[in-house]
Parts: structure tokens; C-alpha cells; sequence
């Protein structure tokens, strides 16, 4: 009985891509065994998916023959290993102690008034998730954000909507 | 002679420097003195008589901790370096200026602590979100890689070594380093029970040495120059100079490389030139969210460990948070206290249910219903997650800037619960 749990558990998960699994490969000559590849692997699934589904962390799991319950464990813990769907542009904004006292919740206001979400959300037309970040290491130039990989400092009302429709006409 | 080291190549209005140029400024003298026979016993003396410490927040002398890294034949033949790149501390922002700054400089204090404590593995553990200090540091392991500075038989001394960086995803719990260790093994990041420490059983189980990155910085500087150099450098008992950071609503806030031993006035007045126009100043974190609050009558205490320690707080990670006279106190402390509050890890009781109790008092506090007993609840923490009564360091790290708080800004409070808002809100 349970084992059929298990192998339909299995069965549900995905393939991975020829990129992926070259990419998985690669990182797992850099370490003496898989369970420290887990954690690289979810990121090399969502660099390439956007985040991590069931079906890929039971993939990659099975690749690497790792305890599926453990990988989960791992992919939780971490605040960036995406395990819902996320927009086109990911961003994450600061709230911490120097940009705070920089006024970042200003900045934060505009930018949910403008996108119409609050952290944790996505945008209707999925181009903008909003996700708040502990100390981005760039405090002098408080308040500060990342667009996907891309770091944006002096935040002002003025400077954050050039920035976002920089980001809307590059991924129309 | 040179004044400083740390920050002699970095100009940020450029790409850092490649290998030729770099090698141009003394870079990598070390490698090669060790390529003439300097002794990996040598390099562990000159670093224990340099007086260095460590960066990272603790202060430990490095020589002391690498000498604890059992040797001989009897010791288990891998060993491993790992450099601390985890920087996520609120308020601190130094190891991303070098590794961005200054790459190579990392790889050689590398090839120098790895060459000393025989690991021939090391792994640079770099928060995921420092996606340019990736860039930098890549290009620069490639280029140390085609010079022979790393890999096999490093400048035909027999001494191999491979660099491995990796990136994190993101928890603040990662910088602690044993729970950096269960990171980098693909386990959830809780810390370890010390003993064993690290130094004996880390990585895998293998002798590991955990340094920070501006720690592994120093390290090319006082093989190149010596340690009567380095010695000379710091103005007070501290050898060697240090990142310094201001942050806050100043005029000029930035890092700059300066001696240990100037005073706070310096750093705060002459770098970051004072407060803005129209603000004063509150009190300061000395060195980043886990420190004690300073207040302006200690602006002439010298930036070095011990003097910092006796005025209370901790010179820590060296980035300084200004609060000013226009900003609300409890708020800062709340903002802290969400941050511990949402990175615990959840291991221990007082620090899981603890920070997350504080937390929600300071929203109350936020939202005008802050009470006495309140006040009387988060006195009580500080006792709860103080030093020894928690797992690891963080919990004690959170009621640093809360005991310190609730002492330094105790009217604050008290105008939040008479006047049943935040005064500084209007
Ligand atoms: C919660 C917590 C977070 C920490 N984060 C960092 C960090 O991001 N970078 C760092 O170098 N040290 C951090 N430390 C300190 C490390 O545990 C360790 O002491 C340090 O890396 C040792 O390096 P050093 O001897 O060169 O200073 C942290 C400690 C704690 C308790
Ligand atoms: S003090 Fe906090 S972060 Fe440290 S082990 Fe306990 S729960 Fe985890
Ligand atoms: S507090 Fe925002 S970058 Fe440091």
C-alpha cells in the first residue's frame, strides 16, 4: 500500500531538461556527494522555470536520489527557492534597518499603489512579483531594491516608475 | 608604504582589477614567497604575531583559530577552507565592496589561509542576491586558475588547491558558521552544538576554517609588507586597518579603509559628514543590527574592540547605523526585531516564540496600543534570549539594540503609550 504511495508520489514527477541535468552534472563535481548538489539543483530548476513546482522538486529529488521530504526541507528554508508560481520580474525590496530609516516604506506604498499588490503578490498580467528582502549590503545608497538580478539604489517615487517601465518594455 | 591595503585597487567607478594589474600593485607577492620556501608553519607564526582579528563579529584572533586545525600525519588529510561571504547583518555592507572592488585580493588571502592550514579545497559560501560580486568573483578565479595561483601544484610547490564558489538562497541563520556548514551540505541551516567546533570537525566532518571575508583580505597585506607594518598601521591596541561603514540619514554615507583605533567622531564628522541638514543625532549602532545602541557622549570612544566593548556595545562588523533626532526609536528596534523575528531558525524555544512575541509587541506599539505591561514583557526577553540561553548567537545578537533600547529610549516608549500613537508620525 504505502509503497504505492510512494511510486505514484514519484510518477508525478517532471522531466528534467538537457540544460538542467548538464548544469546539475557540472555542480555535482564540485561537492563529495549529492545531498550537497540539492540545494544548487533548486536553483538551477528555477533559473531556468522561474520557480520550483512539485513536479520539479520530485524530479530533481529522484535524480539525486535524495529524500524528497529532506529537499522540501531545504527548498523551505530558503527565502529565495520560489515554491509558488512568481511573475516575469522578481522584486526584491529592502526593508531593513538603513533603508527603513531612509524612508523605504514610502517607496514601498508607491510601488504597491502602483502595481496595485502587496508583498507577497503577484501582478494580474504576471509581469511584477513583489517580495520583501532583509539588508541588500548596499546601505549607503539606501533605499535600495533588486529587480531580477539587477540592483537599483536612491530609490525615489520618481526614479521607481522609470524603472518599472523599463522592466514592462523589455519583457513585452 | 602602503596605508591601505584593503582598499589600495578599488576604484568603483571601474571594473576591478584584472590579473596583470593586480599582480603590477605586489599582488600575489605572497604566492610567490611561499613558491620560495616560506613554510606553512612560517605563515601561521606571521599571522598569530600580526595580531590580527577576525572581521566576521566576533574578534577572534585568526592565527589562534587556525593553529586549533589538528596537523601531522595522525590528522585527517582533507581539510577544508571556507570564506564566510554570507553577509546579510542589517547595516552591513563591506565584503560586497571587496569582493567587487577587489577580487583577487580575496583569492590570495585564500591561496595563503588554505597553503597554512593544508586544506586544498575551498569554498567562498556568497549570498545569492550579490549577483554582481559573482560576476567579479568568476572572472577572477578564472583568471587565478590560467596564472597558476590556483589548481595543481600551485608555482610548482606541491600545494594544490581548487576554489569553489557557492551561492546561498537567502537566511540570515547561514552567516553563523556551523549552520553555514549544515548550508553547504545541502541540510537545513541549523546551527551545530559546539563541541566539536569546526576547526576539528566542520565540513563533512573535516577540519574546517571559517573566516570572513575581510578577514582573508588582511591576509595578503601582512605576508607582502610584515607585521611591523601591519603592527604600525592601527593608531591604538589594535593592529591593521578596517572597513568602516556609516549608514543612515548623514550627508555622506560610504565605507571607507581606516586605521583601528580612530575615533567614532572621525568616522561619523569627517567621512560621513554629520547628520543632514536639519536633523541630530539620536544614538548609533556601532557595528550592525546585533550591537548595543551608542549615544552621542560616546562620539570620541576609539573604533577598537576593547574600547567599543567597555562603552558597552561591540565594534562588530564596523557599519555604523545612525538614528537621528527626527526618526522614531521603537520603530527602529521593531524593524530589527521583525528581522530577527522572521530569519530564526526555529531550532530553540526562547529565540522561535521569543522574537516573534517581541515582534508583535512593537506592532502594538506602532499602532498606539502599547501598554506598561508590554513594556514589562519585553524587559523580560531580553533576559530570555540573553547570552547562554539560546542555541546559537542570533537571539542574544536581537537583545543587543532591544536591552540597549529599552534603556536608551525608555521616554520614547512611555510617549507611545501615553499618547497612544507614535509621536514621531504626524
Ligand atoms: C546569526 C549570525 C550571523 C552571522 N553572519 C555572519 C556573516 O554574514 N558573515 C560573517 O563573516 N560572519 C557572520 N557571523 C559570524 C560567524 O559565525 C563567524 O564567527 C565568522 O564567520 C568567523 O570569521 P572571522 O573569524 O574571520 O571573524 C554570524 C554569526 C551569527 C551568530
Ligand atoms: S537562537 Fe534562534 S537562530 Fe539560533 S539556534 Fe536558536 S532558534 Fe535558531
Ligand atoms: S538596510 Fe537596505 S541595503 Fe542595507
Amino acid at each position: 500500500m504505502s509503497t504505492q504511495v510512494i511510486a505514484s508520489t514519484k510518477n508525478r514527477a517532471r522531466q528534467l531538461t538537457e540544460d538542467e541535468i548538464a548544469e546539475i552534472e557540472h555542480e555535482k563535481t564540485l561537492y563529495p556527494d549529492t545531498q550537497a548538489v540539492g540545494l544548487e539543483a533548486l536553483k538551477i530548476v528555477q533559473k531556468y522555470q522561474g520557480w520550483v513546482s512539485d513536479e520539479s522538486l520530485l524530479a530533481i529529488a529522484n535524480y539525486l536520489d535524495l529524500s524528497a521530504a529532506d529537499l522540501e526541507g531545504v527548498a523551505t528554508f530558503f527565502n529565495l527557492v520560489y515554491r509558488q508560481p512568481v511573475g516575469k520580474n522578481v522584486i526584491l525590496f529592502c526593508n531593513s534597518v538603513s533603508c527603513w530609516i531612509c524612508r523605504c516604506d514610502d517607496i514601498k506604498d508607491h510601488i504597491s499603489k502602483k502595481l496595485d499588490i502587496d508583498f507577497g503578490q503577484t501582478t494580474q498580467d504576471d509581469e511584477f512579483t513583489f517580495i520583501p528582502v532583509p539588508c541588500l549590503g548596499d546601505c549607503d545608497n539606501a533605499p535600495v531594491m533588486m529587480v531580477g538580478d539587477d540592483l537599483h539604489r536612491n530609490l525615489t517615487p520618481e526614479k521607481v516608475d522609470e524603472i518599472i517601465t523599463q522592466y514592462r518594455n523589455k519583457t513585452a | 608604504m602602503v596605508s591601505n591595503p584593503l582598499t589600495k585597487n578599488i576604484d568603483m567607478s571601474r571594473s576591478p582589477l584584472e590579473i596583470a594589474a593586480y599582480e603590477a600593485n605586489d599582488g600575489y607577492q605572497s604566492v610567490h614567497k611561499i613558491a620560495a620556501g616560506l613554510g606553512s608553519n612560517d605563515v601561521l607564526e606571521t599571522i598569530k604575531g600580526s595580531g590580527l582579528k577576525g572581521r566576521g563579529g566576533a574578534g577572534f584572533p585568526t592565527g589562534l583559530k587556525w593553529s586549533f586545525v589538528p596537523q601531522g600525519e595522525n590528522s585527517p588529510q582533507q581539510k577544508y577552507l571556507v570564506v564566510n561571504a554570507d553577509e546579510m547583518e542589517p547595516g552591513t555592507f563591506k565584503d560586497r565592496l571587496l569582493m567587487e572592488g577587489d577580487p583577487h585580493l580575496l583569492l590570495e588571502g585564500m591561496v595563503i589561509a588554505a597553503y597554512s592550514i593544508g586544506a586544498s579545497k575551498a569554498y567562498i559560501f556568497l549570498r545569492g542576491e550579490y549577483t554582481t560580486s559573482v560576476r567579479t568573483l568568476k572572472n577572477a578565479i578564472a583568471e587565478a586558475y590560467d596564472k597558476g595561483y590556483l589548481g595543481k601544484n600551485i608555482l610548482n610547490t606541491g600545494f594544490d588547491l581548487d576554489i569553489i564558489l557557492h551561492t546561498s538562497a537567502g537566511r540570515y541563520i547561514c552567516g553563523e558558521e556551523t549552520a553555514l556548514l549544515n548550508a553547504l551540505e545541502g541540510k537545513r541551516a541549523n546551527p551545530r552544538a559546539k563541541p566539536p567546533f569546526p576547526q576539528v570537525s566542520g565540513l563533512w566532518g573535516k577540519p574546517t576554517i571559517v573566516n570572513n571575508v575581510e578577514t582573508i583580505c588582511n591576509l595578503p597585506g601582512i605576508l607582502t609588507y610584515g607585521i611591523d607594518w601591519y603592527k604600525g598601521l592601527g593608531q591604538g591596541a589594535d593592529a591593521g586597518t578596517k572597513l568602516f561603514g556609516v549608514s543612515g540619514r548623514v550627508k555622506n554615507p560610504g565605507c571607507w579603509e581606516m586605521p583601528l583605533g580612530v575615533s567614532i567622531r572621525e568616522l561619523l564628522e569627517e567621512k560621513a559628514g554629520g547628520l543632514q541638514d536639519g536633523l541630530g543625532l539620536k544614538a548609533f549602532l556601532p557595528g550592525g543590527g546585533s550591537t548595543d545602541f551608542m549615544l552621542p557622549e560616546h562620539l570620541d570612544i576609539a573604533l577598537d574592540y576593547d574600547e567599543i566593548a567597555k562603552a558597552g556595545s561591540r565594534l562588530a562588523t564596523g557599519t555604523m547605523i545612525v538614528l537621528d533626532d527626527q526618526t522614531c526609536p521603537v520603530g527602529m528596534v521593531g524593524n530589527l526585531m521583525k528581522f530577527f523575528a522572521h530569519e530564526s531558525c526555529g531550532f530553540c524555544t526562547p529565540c522561535r516564540d521569543g522574537l516573534p512575541w517581541v515582534d508583535t509587541i512593537f506592532r502594538e506599539f506602532e499602532e498606539g496600543r502599547g501598554s506598561e505591561k508590554d513594556l514589562q514583557i519585553l524587559r523580560e526577553h531580553v533576559d530570555y534570549m540573553g547570552p547562554g540561553r539560546t542555541f546559537c548567537a542570533l537571539a542574544p545578537g536581537a537583545t543587543a539594540p532591544l536591552g540597549s533600547g529599552l534603556k536608551y529610549f525608555e521616554d520614547d516608549f512611555k510617549a507611545h503609550i501615553k499618547q497612544q500613537r507614535c509621536p514621531y508620525k504626524h
